[in-house]
């Protein structure tokens, strides 16, 4: 059986509505008129241990409120969700006691702390013995390289070094399933990488299940073996990377380099989708014109001083995904 | 048992040590709150010299220690919102507390008591300083603090005064659950300090109130967190009456807790974390 299991996820907010000015405040005393907004509509999938998930979707697709859910902090309207076998809002504390959460854009250390008393006050929370404690905070330190942190009050890191205690807290209780929402949000290259190699690290080594939300398409292509995508509330693609390209798109990237920039470039079966000087990018489909045939047809009609054939990256994939399906919300 | 609290007396144990920083804050409430007990008592010994009854309710000097007892343990009165979860409300970040695995009344409640007795200590051992040594040293002798007038009613009153605590906390908890309705809640605030300082007796010890609002005061339970174990202390209260008194506390403590459970489980569900 798998290790979480979504069936038909229905939640539902009601959001306060009123007329912009003066008069609509006024009214809005009298008469309270609210929207209802569908942040998921019926969505279901399944993971099983130790799958490494990336779960996308433009902004306010309802990425956040399905972790929400799995994470027990949110009360679905309708639909059945199990995660190790507990429905997370109903058995909430044993349920949470398992999984580890980590949000990018809010920590979950103790602002006024020196980050070792932060993980203290967690062990006691969690109710970790003491023995298991001390192995699994001297790994995270050696791992996230955490040392020179450790007498730091969070308030005084920078966003990456809070990044990597806060990984490393919400592992001290050796979590089965690790929940990380946006956890590269405002990191620069080096922490990104730092995140990354620590997360991929941790799911093949010790095999914990992974399940990230990110809006950085590098996390995802690095990581994630699959990729949920959502938008408007419904699941709009699941499976591989490969899958997701074929699924929007069978489109190659012939890039060349001209020798002369003015050349005119007229291929059937190619569109140029982009002009830099004396580089030029011309799209296709393959199963239209075989690579090989419209390589041979730009290289006997002009001088090339270099060229390469690429896939489109995810990034515009995901784009048209979601421009594909009402566009962002 | 241990195991089960442990998550909790951490929780206290982190908050009392980070309170206890306020140190600048507590030195300068210490100074208005000195002045203002120094004008209660100068207003009681007003009334107390002009009046023409036999016999008061209440003892003068018994009215001082009354008095200085209140403002050597104001900040364990249940009268202010804890500023930290207030935020936390307002930002939607309470939600997530929801991630922790346990139980988040004992968690808020774990946080009142953190709360209620570390800006107390800060303050309650230089204001018992001031009414025991320092008013009889510049001749003001009958302002004191005088001890507990008896070895009886000094164990009656720490008995009394946990229970205080305990029931502040409560009273504490559930002005904090308020903010999960109207996240401003100055409103709610303001009530509540004035119902507090009223009807716990900070204001005017208890037995000078009206004969009509005996009653009245008497079975509420704010007099649980100051009024009863003040009158045990200066004996006011016979130390026969302590058992009365604790089932009192305990007893309001009880129900403010089931109250305050029921009530935050309502506004959690309430609750909507901004953001999809």
């Amino acid at each position: 059986m798998p290790q979480i299991v979504v069936e038909g996820l229905v939640k539902t907010f009601t959001v306060p509505e009123r007329a912009p000015g003066l008069w609509g405040a006024v009214r809005g005393i009298a008469r309270r008129r609210v929207r209802t907004v569908r942040a998921l509509d019926g969505v279901s999938f399944a993971i099983e241990r130790g799958e490494l998930v990336g779960y996308i979707g433009p902004n306010g697709a309802g990425k956040s409120t399905t972790v929400k859910v799995l994470a027990g902090i949110l009360v679905p309207d309708g639909g059945r969700c199990e995660v190790a076998g507990r429905v997370p809002w109903k058995q909430r504390i044993a349920h949470v006691g398992d999984i580890g959460v980590v949000f990018g854009h809010r920590t979950q250390l103790w602002w006024d702390l020196p980050v070792v008393e932060s993980f203290d006050l967690l062990r006691d929370i969690y109710r970790v013995p003491a023995d298991r404690y001390a192995r699994a905070r001297d790994a995270m330190i050696a791992l996230l390289d955490l040392e020179p942190l450790l007498d730091v009050p969070v308030r005084q890191l920078s966003l990456g070094q809070r990044m990597r205690c806060d990984l490393a807290a919400a592992l001290l209780h050796a979590p089965a399933i690790l929940f990380l929402d946006e956890p590269t949000i405002g990191l620069d290259a080096v922490s990104k990488l730092a995140v990354r190699d620590f997360v991929k690290q941790l799911n093949r080594e010790h095999g914990v299940t992974v399940i990230l939300t990110t809006h950085d398409m590098d996390d995802i292509e690095a990581l994630c073996t699959r990729v949920v995508v959502i938008a408007s509330g419904k699941i709009l693609s699941d499976g591989g990377l490969a899958e997701l390209r074929a699924q929007v798109t069978r489109e190659r990237w012939l890039t060349v380099d001209l020798v002369d920039p003015d050349a005119a470039l007229d291929e059937p079966g190619a569109t140029v989708i982009k002009r830099d000087g004396h580089r030029a990018c011309l799209a296709f489909d393959p199963q239209v014109v075989a690579p090989a045939e419209l390589i041979r047809r730009v290289t006997s009609r002009h001088a090339i001083s270099d060229l390469f054939v690429e896939n489109p990256p995810i990034e515009t994939i995901v784009a048209r995904l979601y421009a594909a399906h009402g566009g962002p919300v | 048992m241990a195991r089960a609290l442990q998550p909790y007396a951490a929780v206290v144990g982190v908050r009392f040590r980070m309170l206890l920083q306020y140190r600048a804050a507590a030195l300068a409430g210490l100074w208005t709150q000195l002045v203002f007990g120094m004008v209660l008592i100068m207003i009681y010994e007003g009334f107390y010299r002009s009046s023409t009854a036999d016999v008061q309710p209440m003892a003068f000097p018994q009215v001082a220690s009354y008095v200085w007892l209140g403002q050597a343990l104001l900040a364990m009165l249940p009268w202010n919102i804890d500023r930290e979860l207030h935020a936390m409300v307002r930002s939607g970040a309470v939600a997530y507390e929801l991630c922790r695995p346990v139980d988040l009344y004992g968690l808020w409640y774990a946080r009142a008591v953190a709360h209620r007795t570390a800006p107390t200590v800060l303050r309650a051992v230089p204001m018992v300083m001031f009414a025991t040594v320092v008013l009889p040293l510049v001749g003001l002798d009958e302002w004191r603090l005088e001890p507990p007038v008896s070895l009886a009613a000094g164990a009656g009153f720490a008995l009394a005064l946990g229970c205080a605590l305990a029931l502040a906390c409560a009273i504490s908890t559930l002005v904090n659950i308020t903010m999960l309705w109207t996240i401003q809640n100055d409103g709610v605030l303001i009530i509540v300090t004035s119902v507090v300082s009223l009807l716990s007796g900070l204001l005017v010890p208890l037995p000078l109130l009206p004969d009509w609002a005996q009653p009245v005061v008497r079975w509420l339970p704010f007099a649980g967190v100051l009024d009863l174990p003040y009158r045990i202390y200066n004996g006011h209260i016979a130390p026969d009456g302590l058992p009365l008194v604790l089932a009192r506390q305990l007893g309001w403590t009880l129900a403010l807790v089931a109250l305050g459970r029921w009530w935050l489980g309502r506004g959690m569900r309430r609750l909507v974390v901004q953001g999809g």
